[in-house]
């Protein structure tokens, strides 16, 4: 009886609940902020070869040079929209990296770096951004198709539409899986809710993000929703959710590659929450963070800039060093500076190309003003 | 030829469907065991699997961005939205996304999705069941808007939207799912989209109107012509895009247009349609357009349904109007 009534205590102790959820997502870390691992037994886990370090490095530096390239760039409004990263590189670079070609990627607005990475060629990036239709094509320089969506603009559809290509996945019994990414003010959407659901409900080989970087523009994470974790969004499905360090590139790696393993597996999604932050604006399109928080929180967080901690781990193995960093970035300046040129060059869209491609069979007043919009060279 | 159901139509086209082609998919709430709440889907998870044939879970949002990425690994999903007045919660997944893709992709990504859903009135639901809201998405770029009024053509025009790589909102009209039944052709045939039909040839005047209020046309045709007035009636189809060729030959024909529809009189497909003639074919008219369509309000709660519908008295007063008009 005394045990039953201990249960019965416990099911009514509404502080206790908050408690437990509280403490049921511990963050997973690997790398401290001075480059050192914490775990040694999650580093041989991640089972990270030295190439493979360089290559997550390359990549987030790739990423930062992006950032600081196209902010530039837009404030000479030789851009047009674009939403800085800098800040976010191990939650973004190093959580890719554990996915393979014949994944799909369900990017955000923000995550135009990881469909750089997956071999999405930067100058079609740069046409995105401009507003050139050229820029949602997702294919590489030579032909071959990017398994990745564009980068969602409408918040949590990317979640319910990759929730779809993971069902077609898992129906064509394909070892492959979709991953989507959204932020934290993602969460708050029916969408983002829906899909994760689906996915669990059809056990589908999904991953799924959220880049918890503190602001959705404006609104803090906290009025956001008062539950003590985003993942624990993920447990109301029944998905396996985890917290993880996004300032910490060995650690996102470990928990997206775990992640992927396990959907693969065909046992259903994951949920992963990065804890990370956008250093700059939300947007080049006039957003001003003092608005919103303070020159302190900033600087604080530049002191937990993911790429600190990476290179210093990968100066002390001995894999890094500065003429190398800065032969790396001159090499990835001299590639955006051609691939500025090539978007420079691209042919102007037209409007009978746009009316053809809104209906595969257009109607008869479609083809009417396509005859005429070809007439005047439209 | 056999006489069937229009409902029995929709199954019938797609059984042929997933036999046809492995890449077509059913999913909706309740299309599995229970063969969906009118029985469109009837016996097709038994006969095709579960695979092919499954229930989601309820959230319309959902199904629609499970539909959008099931295109990704070559599927062709006919998506069921239980009542057409749920399409509110999947608004975006329709005219946000699928209806964009080809267009945002450059052409290089089709969207080979059907979405069936019933919509209309005169069967007494509860609210948000019966509303006619084509408009809402006849007005969005991307999207094809069939509205079958028969059993044949129900048959005929699904099979052709579910071949289709644009999207298709294939819209069933519910009061006619057991109230109508027709010759169907057996075997798999397609009706072409975006062709208007004349399912009455006349001489004095067009009524050109679409889904649920065809019949009601023709009923009013039979009584017309017993007063003398030979209509010739122009059945839709496909609302959006518009067949403005067969509008535009019976106009000239004729000389004179009344345009019915289920739907409110604001905005609308009837509109779209007194626009084009005028626009085009004013020369031929000898008097002006003619309108039935229901009052601008809310659709109304059941049990003041017969006096809000439109019926084919008010088409007969309002053709005797135009064909009098000097």
């Amino acid at each position: 009886m005394s045990n039953i009534s201990k249960t019965n205590d416990q099911i009514l102790d509404f502080d206790y609940q908050l408690k437990a959820q509280d403490d049921a997502f511990p963050t997973l870390k690997v790398l401290d902020n001075d480059g050192k691992i914490v775990d040694e037994k999650a580093l041989e886990r991640a089972d990270l070869s030295d190439d493979d370090l360089i290559n997550i490095f390359h990549n987030m530096l790739l990423n930062r040079q992006l950032d600081i390239r196209s902010t530039k760039l837009a404030r000479q409004g030789r851009f047009g929209f674009f939403a800085p990263t800098a800040g976010q590189e191990a939650s973004q670079m190093a959580s890719a990296y554990a996915f393979h070609d014949e994944d799909w990627l369900f990017p955000g607005y923000r995550d135009i770096p990881e469909i750089v990475a997956k071999g999405w060629p930067i100058w079609k990036a740069i046409l995105w951004s401009r507003g050139h239709v050229v820029g949602n094509e997702y294919t590489t320089d030579d032909g071959k198709e990017v398994n990745s969506w564009f980068p969602q603009i409408i918040i949590g559809a990317q979640y319910v539409e990759a929730a779809g290509v993971a069902l077609g996945l898992k129906k064509r019994n394909k070892k492959a899986v979709s991953y989507a990414y959204t932020g934290d003010g993602g969460t708050s959407q029916g969408d983002f809710y829906e899909g994760m659901n689906f996915a669990a409900a059809y056990h589908a080989n999904e991953v799924f993000f959220v880049q918890n970087n503190g602001f959705a523009i404006s609104t803090p994470r906290k009025l956001q929703t008062a539950a003590p974790h985003l993942a624990a969004k993920g447990w109301a499905v029944g998905v396996p959710s985890l917290v993880v360090d996004g300032q910490d590139a060995i650690a996102v790696y470990l928990a997206a590659k775990e992640a992927r393993a396990w959907a693969v597996s065909g046992k259903g999604p994951v949920l992963i929450e990065t804890l990370t932050d956008r250093f700059e604006a939300h947007s080049t399109a006039g957003d001003d963070p003092l608005r919103y928080r303070t020159k302190e929180d900033i600087a604080d967080w530049w002191k937990k800039d993911p790429l600190i901690r990476m290179r210093k781990y990968i100066t002390d193995k001995g894999l890094w060093d500065e003429d190398k960093e800065n032969d790396y970035i001159a090499q990835i300046d001299a590639r955006i500076d051609e691939d500025i040129k090539k978007a420079d060059n691209i042919d102007k869209q037209k409007i009978s190309d746009y009316l053809k491609n809104t209906l595969e069979v257009p109607g008869y007043a479609m083809k009417e003003q396509i005859e005429k919009f070809e007439s005047e060279g439209k | 030829m056999a006489v069937k159901s229009y409902i029995d139509a929709v199954k019938e086209a797609q059984d042929l469907a997933l036999e046809h082609d492995k890449n077509v998919l059913i999913l909706g709430e309740d299309v599995g065991k229970n063969g969906g709440v009118f029985r469109a889907t009837d016996g097709l998870q038994d006969k095709y699997g579960e695979d092919r044939v499954f229930n989601t879970p309820l959230a319309e949002s959902g199904i629609g961005g499970l539909a959008i990425g099931l295109t990704t690994q070559g599927y062709r999903p006919i998506m069921e939205i239980q009542f057409y007045g749920f399409i509110y919660e999947v608004l975006d997944s329709l005219a946000g996304q699928m209806a964009r893709n080809r267009f945002r992709f450059n052409g290089t990504r089709q969207m080979p999705i059907v979405v069936r859903a019933p919509y209309g009135g005169g069967t007494k639901t509860p609210e948000m069941h019966s509303d006619n809201l084509e408009g809402l998405v006849a007005q969005t770029p991307g999207l094809r808007v069939v509205m079958p009024s028969n059993p044949s053509d129900a048959k005929g025009l699904l099979l052709s939207a579910i071949e289709s790589n644009d999207p298709v909102i294939f819209l069933e009209n519910l009061h006619l799912y057991r109230s109508i039944k027709g010759e169907v052709a057996e075997g798999y045939y397609t009706t072409p989209l975006d062709k208007a039909a004349v399912v009455r040839k006349g001489k004095d005047i067009s009524i050109i109107t679409y889904g649920g209020m065809t019949p009601v046309a023709l009923n009013a045709a039979e009584e017309l012509s017993k007063q003398g007035i030979d209509a010739e009636i122009i059945d839709l189809r496909t609302v959006s895009p518009l067949d403005i060729e067969t509008i535009g030959e019976s106009v000239k024909k004729t000389g004179r247009v009344v345009v019915a529809q289920e739907a409110q009189r604001m905005a609308g497909i009837g509109a779209s349609v007194m626009a084009e003639i005028s626009e085009r074919f004013i020369l031929s008219l000898k008097a002006p357009v003619g309108r039935v369509a229901a009052p601008d309000s809310i659709y109304p709660f059941a049990q003041a349904e017969n006096d809000w519908m439109v019926n084919a008295d008010d088409i007969i007063d309002k053709v005797k109007e135009i064909v009098n008009y000097d």
